[in-house]
């Protein structure tokens, strides 16, 4: 054995201990430079071999290679395990207080009156019925006497209607306006625009000066509509029962046509679904009891003669609900007033989440 | 319409129970309300024999009675000075409700005596105040018979409500009539004879008004005795809720609503001349029987003597020529009134009278005939008397007519096969004439006016339950969406709104007049007011959504929720024109973006117009605008902020406007919170053209986009917008993207200047820029925002 080759036994180990040694990142560093850095020790005894002969540069060559890959690694293995330690200090101070609450976000409802409207829309619009509008300011034509009500009938009082200046533009029952206090004022639009067969819904805002418990001078209805040439009592009542049990989702939900009297059908019925009234709760579903949801009957044939059509060759149906009071049934919404009042309380109580839209094929909560 | 079934069995031959009357009466059409049996509240209590009544050993006042109920005997303490050994009287168990004393008898023991129910006075069972002794029957009285039927409180009170077409059935014939057709029983024939008269009658009748009164009946009856009427007349009335007065008022109600005729008694003694129909004069007054006085006009019928108007035909009678105690000699009213003038006038005088309300829905003008010697027989049989002839004016209206009815029909329409000769029975028991395909209603169905009416009469007596459902699920479907556009808007509109963290709410059409004013777009807008508002909060068209919300945002803020989000998608009335009606999305956010939070600032800053501005393009963006093109305007309303609000639009179009409101507007309204809003004309937004449902190529470029940062000094009234804008058309195929980041007034930058920060992103389309490239296109964004807005890149 060399000279040369004890003394780099000897430099082994005493790099070795000195990079052991450095117990921070800035040693080790420093360590680093004073074995391999361009002055480094190691460094130095290789500038030294192109002063030996070829036999010796070439034993000592590859053993300092040999000691210099060695401290290399020893150095990458010290490193990692100061880094490690390093990391360690620094996440045991890195911590943050979970418990906190996220930063705010809101997410808005929809207001049941919507959401019905749109659950109403989708049911009907499965079994093929589209879409109508009319405006809300109405007149006496449209309101009244197109829908077979005539002049000075109580059935007109029962209406409770909001009168707005006459209409100078118009004349006689065009010009009287009015805030339509039913939706079946677009039976008779729709009709008109579209022609018949029609199969069609309508929704929207009506009104009535009346302003109790059970009532606002402002709700909404739920109308709907078909004419065709054979369309009878049969289908309508076929047509209620398959949504009360849609809406509902009762498979079982039983229903009954109760005779009654709307100036614009003829046969008129009231429409009850069954249900149970047990210790002041209300359930629906087949019960001992009735509960009236909306009113019916075969269009009246004044009205399609009212609107250009023959009733000997055309006739239908048309039925009719609050859209309030449904919600309230399905939802459980004990005060139809409370609807109007924009309370953010009852909004995020009642209301639905945006992104939960009805739809017939998915399941609402 | 209440009646008995005691009552309703004078008409109706019948084994039917109570039960299967109710159902039978809502099948029909007569949907019951309500049924009171008497006799349930009073079962406990029946006849019982007092077999031993003893002094009480320690209470002299007290009796230790047996009582033999029939089932069982049981002692009972009574303090009743005439309880004796072997009377009948009425006894109550322990457990029964005692009406009189409000309470439910406990089993007992008095001084060392057990006690097992009571025997009862006429003040406890709630019959009178009489208290000084328990009831005491006659000896003949059964033991164990309730007491109800002893003293004919047995009769179960029936309330239905009536629909307005089915005037016959105000009376309780007409119910009868139905009941019969419907298998209830059979009709029992009215009794009715002509009464002969023994004198002319002293008061004559003439009509002038014709169309409001075709037809009249009067008669003089002398020498009657006004007295009580008869007890089973009193309980009837009383148990509908009318209040016996005296035997002639008592037995013009009792014909009213027995036979839906209703009569007018007058005091003959108190007529000054004959009786006129008339139509009434400015200036007439009437003090009526319900103590309320009302002026007539001249579209109102009166009966009037000499003297003037007496009553408004068939609404009310006038006290001056009323009945009392004293009258002696009377003249009976039985005449026709038409409905419209009726109801016309019962409205204008908000007169509800139990004659108003038949004869507006149509009384059978036939029965008027009938009615006034039905009415004669009575008052002889109660009050006595002598008659005079009828005196009469007037021709029966025409109400005969045929309706052309094919019987096949009914299936047709109805869905339901009833053989014709079942048609043909159930029309005539409801008193349709039918020959061959010609049907003649009744005079009293005054409501049936064509085929579709005899389906409906043949219909709800075989049933509707009958009628089977048959599902329409498939036929005249439409094939494509259930929506209008204006439907799905709405709902677009709706769902970008509230995932934006607002709440939906509903408010009024309408709000107060002094409010609205402050909401009008310009000083020359004019609004639309109710003729008839429900009150002056609620007399107006709203003309925008915003006052609602923010009176709902202060209302909340008192609850305590200061910070939040509200919006409404409905419609506004924004001219005095009544086809002006317009769908606006409107919202308002009002308070801080979330109140105070430990994440800083971010958190509780003011909301402010940028906020309302986003909204605003969302519901755009939802509703199908790409919104990247719009113009910014400051043209919006003039209820909003002047210096902090704009208008969204598409070349004239607005589409929406945006930001605060007016601090005067806000200071009307005691709003001291901050608060922003924003408004979208749906109606505005241009239908999309119908390009199907398939979408554009998307052109992604491969090459990297380059991003470069432009600051100017320009100008302080050059709005940002103006700065991007011309930077983006410089090179609008290369220039993907121009961002403002930056907008600084104050230190370094001269007063009267603002400096603009934007970043530009040049995207390549072809191939990579290189460095002269992207530095030429600096160079033309430089020169071209000095020309367009005078600005100077910032050194």
């Amino acid at each position: 054995m060399s000279d040369m080759t004890a003394n780099i036994a000897q430099l082994k180990d005493e790099l070795s201990s000195m990079v052991e040694a450095a117990n921070d990142l800035d040693s080790l560093e420093s360590a680093r430079v004073q074995v391999l850095g361009k002055k480094g020790r190691i460094t130095g005894l290789m500038k030294t071999l192109g002063q030996m002969d070829p036999e010796e540069r070439k034993t000592t060559g590859a053993a300092l290679n040999v000691l210099k890959d060695e401290i290399a690694d020893l150095i990458a293995t010290q490193e990692r395990a100061l880094k490690r330690q390093v990391l360690e200090e620094r996440l045991a101070n890195e911590t943050m207080d979970v418990s906190l609450s996220p930063r705010p976000e809101t997410r808005g409802t929809i207001h049941p009156i919507s959401q019905t409207m749109e659950e109403l829309i989708s049911i009907f619009a499965s079994m093929g019925f589209s879409i109508s509008e009319g405006p809300d300011i109405e007149d006496d034509w449209h309101n009244f006497t197109a829908l077979n009500f005539p002049p000075g009938h109580p059935a007109r009082e029962m209406h409770d209607t909001f009168y707005l200046p006459d209409d100078p533009d118009e004349t006689g029952e065009a010009s009287k306006k009015l805030l339509r206090t039913h939706t079946s004022t677009v039976q008779i639009r729709a009709m008109k625009d579209q022609g018949v067969p029609i199969k069609t819904i309508v929704m929207g805002r009506t009104y009535r000066s009346d302003y109790d418990i059970t009532h606002t001078p402002m709700f909404h209805q739920c109308e709907g509509l078909y004419i065709d040439k054979n369309v009878n009592m049969g289908h309508l009542k076929g047509c209620v029962l398959d949504f009360a049990r849609a809406y509902f989702d009762i498979d079982d939900l039983p229903l009954q046509f109760r005779p009654s009297f709307f100036p614009f059908t003829e046969p008129s019925a009231e429409i009850d679904i069954g249900c149970s009234r047990k210790d002041g709760g209300l359930k629906i579903g087949a019960g001992e009891d009735w509960l009236e949801i909306g009113g019916c009957g075969m269009v009246h044939p004044n009205v399609i003669k009212n609107c250009g059509f023959d009733p000997d060759e055309y006739q239908g149906f048309a039925f009719g609900m609050g859209v309030e009071r449904m919600a309230m049934l399905k939802y459980g919404i004990p005060d139809l007033r409370t609807f109007f009042e924009s309370d953010v309380r009852w909004l995020e109580h009642y209301g639905f989440d945006p992104l939960d839209r009805p739809n017939r094929a998915t399941k609402s909560k | 319409m209440k009646f008995t079934l005691g009552w309703l069995k004078e008409h109706l031959e019948t084994d039917a129970s109570l039960n299967e009357i109710t159902d039978k009466l809502t099948a029909l059409g007569l949907e019951l309300e309500e049924v009171e049996d008497p006799a349930e509240k009073f079962a406990p209590f029946k006849v019982a024999y007092v077999e031993k009544a003893e002094k009480h050993p320690d209470a002299d006042r007290l009796n230790v009675c047996i009582v033999d109920t029939g089932t069982e005997k049981v002692q009972v303490v009574c303090g009743a000075p005439n309880a004796k050994t072997g009377m009948k009287a009425i006894f109550a168990p322990a457990g029964s409700y005692v009406p009189g004393t409000d309470m439910t008898l406990k089993k007992g023991n008095i001084r060392g005596q057990d006690s097992n129910g009571m025997l009862v006075s006429e003040r406890e069972m709630g019959l009178s105040d009489e208290h000084d002794g328990i009831i005491e029957l006659a000896e003949d009285a059964k033991i164990g018979t309730p007491f109800s039927e002893l003293y004919g409180l047995d009769d179960p009170i029936i309330d239905i409500a009536l629909t307005p077409n089915r005037a016959d059935c105000a009376g309780i014939l007409g119910i009868a009539r139905d009941l019969a057709a419907a298998g209830m029983g059979t009709l029992k024939p009215l009794k009715n004879e002509e009464i002969k008269g023994d004198f002319k009658s002293p008061v004559d009748v003439s009509i002038e008004a014709k169309t409001e009164c075709p037809i009249f009946f009067g008669r003089y009856i002398k020498n009657v005795e006004n007295k009580p009427s008869p007890d089973w007349m009193q309980k009837r009335l009383k148990a509908i809720g009318l209040r016996p007065i005296s035997a002639l008022v008592d037995i013009t109600n009792y014909v009213s609503m027995d036979l839906c005729r209703p009569l007018h008694v007058f005091d003959a003694d108190k007529l000054q001349g004959n009786i006129h129909v008339r139509m009434g004069k400015g200036g007439e007054e009437l003090e009526a029987l319900n103590d309320k006085s009302y002026k007539i006009t001249d579209a109102m019928t009166v009966v009037a003597d000499d003297s003037g108007a007496l009553a408004l035909g068939g609404i009310v009678g006038g006290v001056s020529t009323g009945c009392t105690e004293g009258t002696t000699n009377v003249f009976v009213e039985c005449a026709y009134f038409d409905p419209y003038t009726t109801a016309k006038t019962g409205r204008a005088l908000q007169i509800d009278s139990d004659a108003r309300y038949r004869f507006e829905r149509g009384v059978d003008p036939e029965f008027t005939r009938d009615g006034i010697e039905i009415a004669t027989q009575l008052i002889l049989e109660l009050c006595g008397g002598e008659v005079s002839e009828v005196v009469s004016d007037g021709a029966m209206p025409k109400w005969q007519r045929e309706v052309d009815f094919d019987f096949a029909y009914t299936k047709k329409l109805s869905s339901l096969d009833v053989p014709e000769k079942r048609q043909t029975e159930i029309l005539e028991s409801l008193g349709f004439g039918v020959k061959g395909n010609k049907i003649s209603p009744p005079s009293w169905r005054g409501d049936i006016d064509g085929k579709a009416d005899i389906v409906e009469e043949v219909v709800r007596v075989v049933g509707y339950d009958k009628i089977e459902a048959v599902s329409v699920r498939s036929a005249q479907a439409v094939s494509g969406s259930a929506e209008t556009l204006e439907a799905s808007r709405k709902r677009k509109a709706r769902g970008a709104l509230s995932t934006r963290g607002m709440y939906e709410c509903v408010t009024y059409s309408f709000l107060n007049k002094e409010l609205a004013e402050n909401f009008k777009t310009n000083d020359k807008q004019e609004l639309l007011t109710l003729q008839n508002p429900i009150s002056n909060d609620l007399n107006q068209m709203r003309p925008s959504i915003v006052p609602n919300l923010i009176q709902a945002a202060q209302n909340n803020a008192d609850r305590g929720n200061v910070n939040n989000g509200l919006f409404e998608v409905g419609p506004i009335f924004p001219s005095a024109k009544p086809d002006a009606q317009l769908s606006v999305a409107t919202g308002i956010r009002f308070g801080t973006k979330a109140g105070k939070h430990w994440s800083g600032a971010e958190a509780n800053r003011n909301l402010d117009i940028y906020d309302a501005k986003a909204d605003a393009i969302a519901a755009l963006e939802a509703v199908g605008v790409s919104t990247g093109n719009l113009q910014v305007s400051r043209e919006a309303a003039g209820y909003y902020h002047p210096g902090r609000s704009g208008a969204l639009k598409q070349g004239k179009n607005i589409l929406a406007q945006f930001g605060e409101f007016h601090p005067a507007v806000l200071e009307e309204m005691d709003v001291k919170a901050n608060i922003v809003g924003f408004e979208v004309f749906l109606d505005n937004v241009p239908a999309g053209k119908n390009k199907g449902f398939s979408r554009p190529l998307l052109k992604a470029s491969q090459f990297q986009p380059v991003s470069r940062d432009f600051a100017f000094i320009v100008d302080e009234h050059v709005e940002a917008d103006a700065i991007a804008r011309t930077t983006k058309n410089v090179d609008r195929q290369l220039i993907a993207a121009v961002e403002v980041f930056d907008v600084y007034q104050g230190k370094g930058v001269d007063e009267g200047k603002k400096s603009v920060a934007i970043k530009v992103v040049i995207q390549p389309v072809k191939q990579t820029l290189t460095d002269a490239e992207i530095e030429s296109i600096s160079q033309k964004i430089i020169g071209t925002v000095s020309d367009k807005t005078g600005a100077t890149l910032r050194g």
